[in-house]
């Protein structure tokens, strides 16, 4: 034990005066942290009786008996609670197999490090860090090398190669730079308009029913989608995902209307964009007393029969409001797009509208 | 005294309460299970008889015209009851929310406080009153629908407010919606046509009859099956689940870490 400090002791003056060098003009830091050295060994428990070296050999053997009783689990389970049509089934035979796999796996990892720590020898060593720098002899060796490489390749001599390796590592990573191109296009003004246009009917969503202002008694939500967009589509989720809107119908004398919105509602029926002006998420937890419209994302809230002004959270913008009327036949009908790019703010959207 | 203590650090110390510790952690992560079930009270239908109506008005009178005002007018503290149908009358009554215990942000459930004929008398009166959405006809309560077509109608009218796996949720200022895994169909089927409370009201143009039985259906399916991936953790999403991992998890490999790092005494 002794003999062996003694030795590493040893080991490491040589290697310090080794490496003792100039600092130079180096400000001496005389306030570092003191190296605190090794602490005194201590000696185990498993080393000091021999009682509890057998305890520990049991532990270790255990839990290597465990991990193995684990691993039968596993393989039993997999065949007694086996997958069918029935979805149920997935749950008893992934929880067996997990329980008897991680078992399986724990009971070596734990085994492993148990015998390491308590049955295999505790010496505290330490090793000593190597400056960077090579020996003069190494450093002379390497250039060598790469000089007898370059005469038994001929990269200098043989330029055609040469310079055809360059030519192809320049144009190598071109393909992977053009990839970026997809990112685009640009959205373009997609992002200021929506399916609505003027006269598109209003229809139920899902089903693309379109809907009379007969049908919506006060008190009522719907979820509306304009009608035309059906899953047949191409663009369908995109102009949905845009288009979303909020029908509810409040009582004609509870509704606050600035001037120039007056005719955008119908007998209390108003409609506006279900897509947060935050960050998008759909709103729609609409309380019919209150008025409130919850976003549950990040709780926004908006006052419907105030033009859906923020009364809490986040978002900054009221929800944009689609101008509806009736058609001769009774059904609800846009009376244009919306007035302003719907949802959350981007990049060139202007912050008045 | 001081022996003991040293007796318990050793206990601490020893690999075997860690090893005690550890399993207990793996138990309780991989293996918490809860039976759902969630049973479907049977439909009653309402007849509305002379006797009824008067018996209604009695139990009206002695119960609910503090508040909703002697011929159901409404006042200050309670809407009036005119026009809100029979349905309305027995989703407040059966469910124990109504007479409400005090005035609040919402009116919870409680324990029911009168029986199924008083309910229907008082439901008879004041629909005697005023037409309004009737109680349900039992042919739609049977959760015999499409319970995929349900999931998606609930998913695109419901899910907002109440959780895509009918768990309920917070709104705006104390106000929530409820969870509807202990709700009967009839339940379900009334406060869809009468809007309690904060909950707009889904007419039969907005969501037919067949497609409330068949959102029933999803509900029932819900209530009736327990979660194929092992516990829902209350079906919060990443709130519960998060926290699960975050504590639950995480402790458990802090845990590991100390017990790797640490000198085996």
């Amino acid at each position: 034990m002794t003999e062996n400090s003694k030795e590493v002791e040893l080991q490491s003056s040589a290697i310090n005066s080794e490496h003792e060098y100039d600092g130079g003009l180096r400000v001496a830091n005389l306030d570092a942290v003191k190296d605190p050295g090794l602490e005194p060994h201590r000696v185990r428990m498993t080393d000091k009786s021999v009682k509890h070296e057998k305890a520990a050999v049991r532990q270790v053997s255990l839990l290597f008996a465990v991990s193995m009783i684990g691993s039968a689990f596993a393989l039993w389970a997999y065949f007694t609670f086996p997958l069918s049509e029935n979805l149920s089934t997935v749950r008893l035979n992934t929880l067996y197999l997990g329980v008897g796999m991680t078992l399986g796996l724990m009971g070596i990892g734990i085994g492993a490090v148990h015998w390491a720590k308590t049955l295999m020898p505790d010496n505290e060593v330490s090793e000593e860090r190597h400056l960077t720098r090579g020996s003069d002899e190494k450093r002379a060796a390497a250039i060598e090398i790469l000089n007898a490489a370059n005469q038994e390749s001929g990269f200098t001599r043989r330029k055609l190669i040469r310079r055809t390796l360059y030519g192809s590592l320049a144009l190598f990573p071109l393909p992977g730079i053009i990839l970026l191109a997809d990112l685009g296009p640009n959205p373009g003004d997609s992002l200021r308009h929506t399916f609505w246009k003027k006269g598109t009917r209003l229809a139920k969503d899902p089903t693309g029913i379109e809907i009379k202002a007969s049908d919506i008694t006060i008190g009522s939500v719907f979820q509306i989608i304009p009608s035309g967009l059906n899953p047949e589509n191409k663009e369908y989720l995109e102009e949905k995902a845009k288009a979303a809107v909020l029908l509810v119908r409040v009582d004609p004398s509870e509704l606050n209307e600035t001037e120039e919105r007056k005719g955008w509602s119908y007998q209390g029926i108003v409609a506006y964009s279900k897509i947060c002006t935050h960050v998008g998420c759909p709103v729609a937890l609409y309380e019919q007393q209150t008025h409130h419209l919850l976003c549950p994302c990040h709780q926004s809230t908006f006052d419907l029969v105030n033009g859906c002004k923020v009364i809490f959270g986040p978002a900054a913008r009221p929800l944009p409001q689609l101008p509806i009327t009736v058609d001769s036949e009774g059904y609800l009908i846009a009376q244009s797009d919306f007035l302003e790019p719907v949802g959350p703010s981007f990049w060139d959207r202007s912050v008045k509208s | 005294m001081k022996r003991l203590r040293s007796k318990i650090n050793g206990m601490r110390r020893s690999p075997r309460a860690l090893g005690i510790v550890m399993f207990a952690g793996l138990l309780v992560v991989g293996t918490g299970y809860t039976a759902v079930s969630a049973s479907v009270s049977p439909n009653r239908e309402v007849v509305r008889t002379q006797e009824q109506i008067d018996l209604g008005k009695k139990i009206f009178l002695a119960n609910c015209a503090s508040c909703h005002g002697k011929n159901a007018e409404g006042s200050v503290n309670a809407p009036s009851l005119i026009g809100v149908g029979e349905a309305s009358v027995d989703f407040q009554v059966s469910t124990g929310r109504m007479p409400g215990a005090a005035s609040g942000p919402q009116l919870e459930v409680k324990p029911v406080q009168f029986t199924l004929e008083e309910t229907a008398a008082m439901a008879a009166y004041i629909g005697s009153l005023a037409d309004g959405p009737s109680i349900p006809d039992a042919a739609y309560l049977q959760a015999n629908g499409n319970a995929s077509s349900g999931g998606e109608l609930f998913r695109i009218n419901c899910a907002m407010c109440h959780n895509a796996a009918g768990a309920g949720g917070a709104l705006t200022q104390g106000k929530y919606a409820p969870q509807l895994m202990g709700s009967s169909a009839k339940t379900i089927y009334e406060a869809m046509i009468t809007g309690p409370q904060n909950m707009p009201v889904f007419n039969d143009a907005n969501i037919t009859p067949e497609q409330k039985n068949d959102i029933i259906t999803y509900l029932t399916y819900l209530q009736n099956n327990s979660s194929v991936g092992g516990e829902e953790l209350g079906s919060l999403g990443p709130v519960s689940e998060g926290l699960m991992a975050w504590l639950g998890l995480l402790g458990l490999l802090v845990i590991i870490a100390v017990w790797l790092a640490a000198k085996s005494n």
